[in-house]
């Protein structure tokens, strides 16, 4: 029974690999249809999806964790690490939303990809990460985790460098491969120090949990740091955030799936499973969720001066997951898992209807060279206003619930000046999302006759699915001041905030009523500045937030080229012309003292004479001596 | 099964001699029919293996000069078993890439000789017969990479040959002096490694005895600064010389340091400790480095091999279950992936006759299935969680980690900095527009190349996601070595640091 959890993970695992081996036959011998890849790729996440819904209802009975151990994976003096796995509320939480947008993002995938050379390689991918992301969810111990955090690392940087003749997309590729690897360094150590001192018994979640109230707080605090590492580097939070805007050259649905929805809230989930540790050193939740606020604001003021209306969604994106990690870095892992939720729904939305939008203007991304699109696509317009309303917070739309608790959250803990970052973003977050929308459905056409390029079913129904889901998600967590039941914070309990928050209601209202009026303001201003936007003349951004602070640049200046100078100069110098110089010095060395060496055997009688004449008068005044 | 050790020891040069008599047009076959034979003798080793003993088992022992205790004695443990089929599969699967046709009958005769003496090396218990295939192993490869290499392949191989040559001298001088040693305090000669472990040596003679075997071993991984041979040889070796020295021949030299070093000089090893993992610890970042400004495909991977025995070198030096099993499975997961990245290089060197990447560019899309099995064996190479790298990798760095944490996170940035060289050979090799003419109309892999490559990729995966079988010996191996040390070392210091090395939680 249990062992059906393995199974979330190995469809979609093997769907990929039949994906893999039957693209490498069309492109060796012969043809593959490609309706036989749309379908196996499409059908893997449903299955998955199906087998979550049921154990959603296995979990309404008794059990409310299932286990299931493969194998022992290693095993060293005593010590085993499992090849096991665990559902619980959490990682079925999880499962539910990952496969459920991902499927739908397949799906559209299957329309956005369609004239692709690389169809059945992009699938291949797509559902590799797919089990990879799920493995990350469904592992019952760190180490395992581990093998999906890489896992999808490593596909996200396949499916960036999807397009490989080009340069930059290669570039975003190793950009975001390396980035994720300095924090899966983080992470390795933080895993070590846990392994360290509280793996005695046993490398899983629930002993670490048992163990770790025995280990030395700074020892802790140490281990929540270099975690947090990792989730730095997935979640694309300072300083590790700079491959996020980059990885955009991957395909849009790979930014919906990857970069918005589902891999990039791994350090989020991360952070939660490790609730255990992170209650015990609030210091470092504290940190986290001050990491968090600066790069959701920062993030937010670069977007703010973007152009590229992927870069605008990407960096949304980061200052959304910031929101993420106030939450759980307050210990408010419910609420932040909440946020995770909607945003799936509201940010895949955006990036599929921006993908629309990209395909049916034949490739443009630049938003200043959109505009009208309002008449032009009005399906589009309603599915973008809709996913736009819900990242700015506006009630009823998913997005303000979550906002709004995890806001709420930080006034309550007192940390007003958590609280005060997050209210600032979201005003730029109202700005920026409408600047974006209004001057691309709003804005005066810049070539009229420009005709669409006609949009296939497949992108449409997904789009449709996802606004409905952005409009009523947000109702699962309505919050009891509203007469709502919180179902996810119930569902989440164990994760949940132990202490009852010390605010009154007139307080909750008065801090809704705040957000809302902060959403309002961010819009109007976006309405004086862009509403009637003229398209026609070149809008080119300019200062610091348009730049991107130059973290690229300073970054290049400060690592990557010290790095190849050292490298360079290690290389050809110290190496060749140090190193080996001195070794093969010294066997120069050998021969020169043999050449000189060689001379007494000259084949000259006279000096061989010489030389004997002159030995035996050694020996004689030698034993002269010693006889005397 | 009785004498199955000197089977597999002795069944390759009886048969590569009679090659002599064979037919150069088939010699070919009858070379990877030997490898093949061979291969499954080793396998038959390791069905027989008990996984009960975690001591020597299915000894052989003959006595040869009775009058100074010189004795043919073989005999295998978890330790040696596993790198006896590295050493038996990898040049099965070297052979069956072989390409070259010139003077390829001694060049298989060389090979098969060369597999003898390295599974002599892994087998052999007395150390005057372990040291004669040492030494031997060196007369085939300088012959392979003398008579088969690129233009300056005699100066590479007499590089090869001096250098490692002249540090294994040093090392005769101690096995001497120790053997006259054990025949003062015993009064009877014997040069078997196990006798020795019951000896306890005085401090100061361990640390003169540790640094003559030192020198030899350290020129053999290499370790850094003596590692300047090793680009060389691989720069100019054939791609069979260097699938052979990189999968087993550098594995010589940590292996000695596993047999003999360790467990014959505990308190010098103890002493030496940090130093060591210093060393190592440069090794990884330098060498990383090094690969990094390559331009050379084949030197990227050559470097990449230095990286990695850096890290082997870390794991051996941690004198725990975790170090040392991990830093032995290393040595087996760096064989396979170095020895298939090698001969990837060899693909690509056959058509293109040249190794550098800046003449590439864009073969992803000419040669799609190079490109996957390269890519496979790169992630292997970066130690990917479920590729066999990651394990040896992960717990040879987590043994030191008890013993220094500050040296283990600054080898440990080696796995970013590996995934830094491996990613930009990828990207200027594979990716990228195809612009060289000569580049497109290159042919994807032929069934030879396959039949070598696939069963590596298989090994590769299905080690990483498995890898208990091989993992469970060596760790029961290692425990028991661990215990010889613990009961020979003398100083008071040592004992601590021994004991905290094994102890959970630093011995908090």
């Amino acid at each position: 029974m249990n062992s059906l959890i393995v199974f979330i993970i190995l469809i979609p695992l093997l769907s990929a690999s039949v994906l893999g081996l039957s693209y490498m036959y069309s492109i060796k011998i012969q043809k593959v249809p490609r309706v036989f890849f749309t379908a196996i790729a499409v059908s893997a996440p449903l299955a998955s999806l199906l087998l979550g819904v049921f154990f959603f209802f296995k979990m309404q009975g008794e059990t409310k964790v299932f286990y299931y151990r493969a194998y022992k994976w290693l095993s060293i003096d005593g010590r085993d690490i499992d090849m096991a796995f665990m559902l619980d509320a959490l990682s079925l939480f999880m499962v539910l939303f990952i496969t459920f947008v991902g499927w739908l993002i397949h799906i559209y995938a299957s329309g956005y990809m369609r004239d692709d050379d690389g169809y059945g390689k992009f699938f291949f991918y797509f559902n590799l990460f797919l089990a990879s992301m799920l493995l990350l969810i469904l592992a019952d111990g760190p180490l395992i985790m581990f093998i999906g955090w890489e896992g999808v690392g490593l596909c996200s940087y396949l499916l960036i460098s999807f397009y490989f003749e080009d340069e930059g997309n290669l570039k975003a590729g190793n950009k975001a491969f390396i980035a994720n690897r300095v924090g899966d360094f983080g992470f390795i150590v933080g895993m070590s120090i846990l392994f360290f001192y509280a793996g005695t018994y046993g490398f899983d979640y629930v002993h670490l949990a048992q163990e770790i109230p025995k280990v030395p707080t700074d020892i802790l605090s140490y281990a929540g740091i270099a975690l947090f590492v990792g989730a730095m580097g997935k979640s694309a939070q300072i300083p590790l955030f700079v491959w996020l805007p980059d990885a955009m050259a991957g395909p849009t649905p790979v930014s919906a799936l990857i970069h918005a929805a589902t891999m990039v809230t791994a350090g989020v989930y991360m952070v939660a499973r490790f609730h255990f540790l992170y209650d015990l050193v609030p210091h470092v939740g504290l940190y986290i969720a001050y990491v968090g606020a600066v790069s959701s604001l920062f993030a937010a003021l670069i977007a703010c001066w973007q152009k590229d209306i992927k870069k605008i969604l990407a960096y949304s994106t980061m200052s959304q997951l910031g929101y993420m990690f106030i939450a759980v870095g307050l210990g408010a892992y419910s609420s932040g898992l909440f946020h995770v939720f909607t945003h799936a729904f509201f940010k895949a939305l955006l990036f599929m209807g921006a993908g629309a939008i990209i395909i049916a203007l034949h490739h443009e991304q630049d938003i200043f060279k959109m505009g009208g699109m309002r008449h032009k696509a009005p399906m589009l317009f309603f599915v973008m206003l809709i996913a736009t309303l819900a990242i700015c917070g506006i009630p009823p739309f998913a997005g303000f619930f979550s906002k709004d608790e995890i806001l709420l959250q930080a006034f309550a803990k007192q940390e007003y000046l958590l609280w005060l970052f997050g209210v600032l973003t979201a005003v730029l977050t109202a700005y920026y999302m409408f600047r974006l929308f209004f001057i691309v459905f709003y804005g005066s056409h810049v070539n009229t006759e420009r005709v669409l390029h006609p949009l296939h079913k497949s992108i449409t129904y997904p789009l449709i699915v996802l606004a409905v889901g952005s409009i009523f998600v947000g109702f699962l967590g309505l919050p009891q001041v509203l007469g709502g039941d919180n179902l996810i914070g119930q569902w989440l309990h164990d994760f949940a905030q132990v202490k009852p928050l010390h605010v009154g209601h007139t307080t909750e209202f008065m801090l809704m009523g705040l957000n809302v009026l902060a959403a309002c303001v961010g819009i109007f201003i976006a309405y004086k500045k862009f509403f009637t936007c003229d398209l026609s003349i070149e809008h080119t951004m300019r200062g610091w937030a348009a730049d991107k602070f130059y973290v690229d640049e300073l970054y290049e200046k400060i690592f990557i080229q010290p790095y190849k100078i050292l490298s360079q100069f290690i290389g050809n110098v110290l190496d060749l012309k140090i190193i080996d110089a001195v070794v093969m010095n010294s066997s120069l060395g050998f021969i020169k003292v043999g050449r000189f060496v060689s001379r007494m055997q000259s084949a000259n009688t006279n000096f061989y004479a010489l030389m004997m004449i002159g030995g035996l008068s050694v020996l004689c005044t030698y034993f002269l001596i010693v006889l005397e | 099964m009785d004498y199955i050790l000197s089977l597999v020891v002795f069944f390759p040069i009886v048969a590569g001699s009679f090659a002599f008599l064979v037919d150069a047009k088939s010699v070919r076959v009858f070379g990877i029919a030997v490898a093949i034979i061979e291969f499954f003798l080793s396998i038959v080793l390791w069905l027989g293996f008990d996984y009960g003993i975690d001591g020597m088992q299915m000894v052989e022992h003959f006595s040869l000069i009775s009058q100074f205790g010189m004795s043919y004695y073989l005999a295998v443990d978890g330790i040696s078993l596993f790198l006896v089929i590295l050493s038996t599969f990898m040049t099965m699967v070297a052979l069956f890439a072989l390409s070259i046709e010139k003077d390829i009958k001694n060049l298989i005769i060389a090979v098969l000789f060369l597999e003898t003496t390295m599974v002599g090396v892994f087998l052999s218990l007395d150390i005057i017969l372990f040291y004669l295939f040492w030494e031997a192993s060196l007369v085939p490869m300088l012959y392979i990479i003398g008579a088969w290499g690129s233009e300056r392949r005699i100066y590479a191989a007499i590089k090869f040959f001096l250098y490692t040559f002249a540090g294994s001298v040093l090392m005769l001088v101690g096995i001497l002096y120790m053997g006259h040693l054990y025949y003062e305090t015993t009064g009877i000669w014997s040069f078997a490694i196990t006798d020795w472990y019951q000896m306890v040596l005085p401090f100061n003679l361990q640390l003169w005895l540790f640094g003559a075997f030192f020198l030899a071993f350290a020129i053999k991984v290499p370790m850094f600064p003596f590692h300047t041979w090793l680009p060389y040889a691989h720069g100019q070796a054939p791609t069979i010389g260097s699938v052979l020295l990189a999968a087993v021949m550098l594995k010589m030299g940590t292996y000695g340091f596993v047999r003999f070093s360790l467990p014959l000089f505990p308190d010098a090893s103890i002493y030496f400790m940090i130093p060591i993992a210093i060393i190592a610890t440069v090794m990884v970042i330098y060498a990383a480095m090094v690969a990094y400004a390559q331009e050379d495909m084949k030197q990227v991977i050559a470097y990449s091999s230095i990286s990695h025995m850096g890290v082997i070198i870390l794991g051996t030096f941690a004198m725990n279950t975790e170090g040392i099993s991990g830093s032995i499975f290393m040595m087996i997961s760096h064989g396979i992936v170095s020895g298939a990245l090698f001969m990837l290089v060899g693909v690509i060197y056959e058509r293109r006759h040249t190794k550098m990447m800046r003449e590439f560019g864009g073969l992803a899309s000419v040669m799609p299935s190079f490109a996957t099995i390269y890519a496979i064996m790169l992630m292997g190479s970066v130690g990917l969680p479920l590729t066999i790298g990651f394990i040896g990798e992960f717990l040879s760095l987590m043994g030191f980690y008890r013993i220094d944490w500050i040296i283990t996170m600054i080898a440990g940035t080696g796995i970013i900095l590996g995934a830094v060289y491996m990613l930009s050979l990828y990207k200027r090799s594979f990716f990228g527009p195809l612009v060289n003419d000569e580049n497109k109309k290159l042919k994807d892999l032929n069934f030879k190349e396959y039949s070598a490559l696939i069963p590596l990729v298989f090994l590769v995966i299905l080690l990483g996601i498995y890898p208990k079988p091989v993992l469970d010996p060596i760790s029961s191996s290692v425990k028991n070595m661990i215990r010889i040390m613990d009961k020979k070392v003398i100083n008071k210091e040592s004992k601590e640091i021994l004991y905290k090395a094994n102890s959970i939680g630093g011995g908090r």
